[in-house]
């Protein structure tokens, strides 16, 4: 009995820890992009924020979690990302193109685009979001996991475990991050926005992606290829001279 | 009146944000969005591949709106 217990702990520990990951590297793609872009103390507290809802909505709901519609949280959300990363990914087309990416050979830290001595709401907000959403299917995973084989704690294990495990990355890599130039910075993190929202609007309208969640990589690839695209137009439309020399 | 008052421009502040947030300089990037997602939907419900719809959405309203930009310049 003990080895059987043992047998279903493991593969439930893994498969939460696994597919919680997935979902932890979207969550701090958003919150490190934005940090970097933004600065960071509007960016912790909407993650501070959002993972504060998060437990508050699995406290108050337990295991009846799953009964949340992630459908429309999914379109609602992903719809948000999607046009506020279309205008970073606009402007960040236009800024590249504009000064080529100055700044990038001696690593010199930009200050973020909010200075003001208030609130940067959209960085909380963008944070909070990413948090909340992610947060909530990652406590979804746990819960359908743990319901199938009857092991809530080993799938809460593995769920917290990823998070701490993929937070712990983020945090080490986000000096590294706040080197890069912000006209670049930018446009990766409109390139992102745009992706994480393309996936989530379209499959919270019931839509399967070719590929399953392997879609964020392509088009990621896709919109990586479109932004260099239109930035090597721009320079030609700007200034009438190949982007290559 | 006061408390009206900070009542009145927390709203506007609040309306503010979200139409810079969702619209920004250029609403017809935000329009195409909506218009892409419906045209998502509609394909959706009747049953044909719809997955390809947003990504073609986003590469011509962005390629647009830049084309636009730079005419204004």
């Amino acid at each position: 009995m003990g080895s059987l217990a043992l047998t279903g702990a493991i593969p439930v520990l893994v498969t939460t820890f696994l597919a919680s990951t997935v979902e932890a590297v979207e969550m701090v793609t958003i919150v490190v992009g934005v940090g970097a872009a933004r600065g960071w103390r509007s960016t912790l507290v909407g993650v501070g924020a959002g993972f504060a809802v998060l437990l508050a909505v699995v406290a108050v709901l337990g295991v009846a979690l799953s009964s949340i519609p992630i459908g429309p949280l999914r379109l609602l959300v992903g719809s948000l990302m999607l046009v506020f990363g279309l205008q970073w990914l606009r402007k960040g087309v236009r800024r590249v193109a504009a000064h080529g990416l100055a700044g990038l050979k001696f690593r010199q830290p930009e200050p973020p685009e909010f200075t003001g001595s208030g609130f940067d709401w959209l960085a909380f907000v963008l944070a909070f979001k990413g948090v909340v959403l992610e947060g909530l299917e990652i406590a979804f995973i746990a819960v359908s996991l743990g319901a199938s084989t009857n092991r809530y704690d080993v799938a809460a294990i593995g769920a917290v475990a990823a998070l701490v495990l993929v937070g712990g990355v983020g945090a080490a890599v986000h000096s590294l991050v706040r080197q890069v130039p912000r006209s670049l910075l930018q446009l990766g993190v409109g390139v992102l926005l745009t992706t994480f929202g393309t996936f989530w609007a379209v499959e919270g309208l019931g839509v399967d992606w070719p590929g399953g969640d392997a879609a964020i990589l392509w088009l990621l690839a896709l919109y990586l290829l479109t932004a260099v695209t239109f930035i090597a137009l721009e320079r030609r439309r700007a200034f009438g001279f190949d982007p290559a020399t | 009146m006061t408390a009206l008052r900070v009542v009145g421009s927390g709203i506007r502040g609040f309306l503010r944000f979200w139409y810079a947030f969702i619209v920004g300089d250029d609403w017809t990037v935000a329009a195409a969005v909506v218009a892409g997602l419906l045209v998502t939907a509609l394909l959706s419900l009747n049953g044909a591949p719809a997955w390809w719809v947003m990504p073609l959405v986003v590469i011509v309203a962005i390629g647009e709106s830049l084309r636009r930009a730079s005419h204004r310049r």
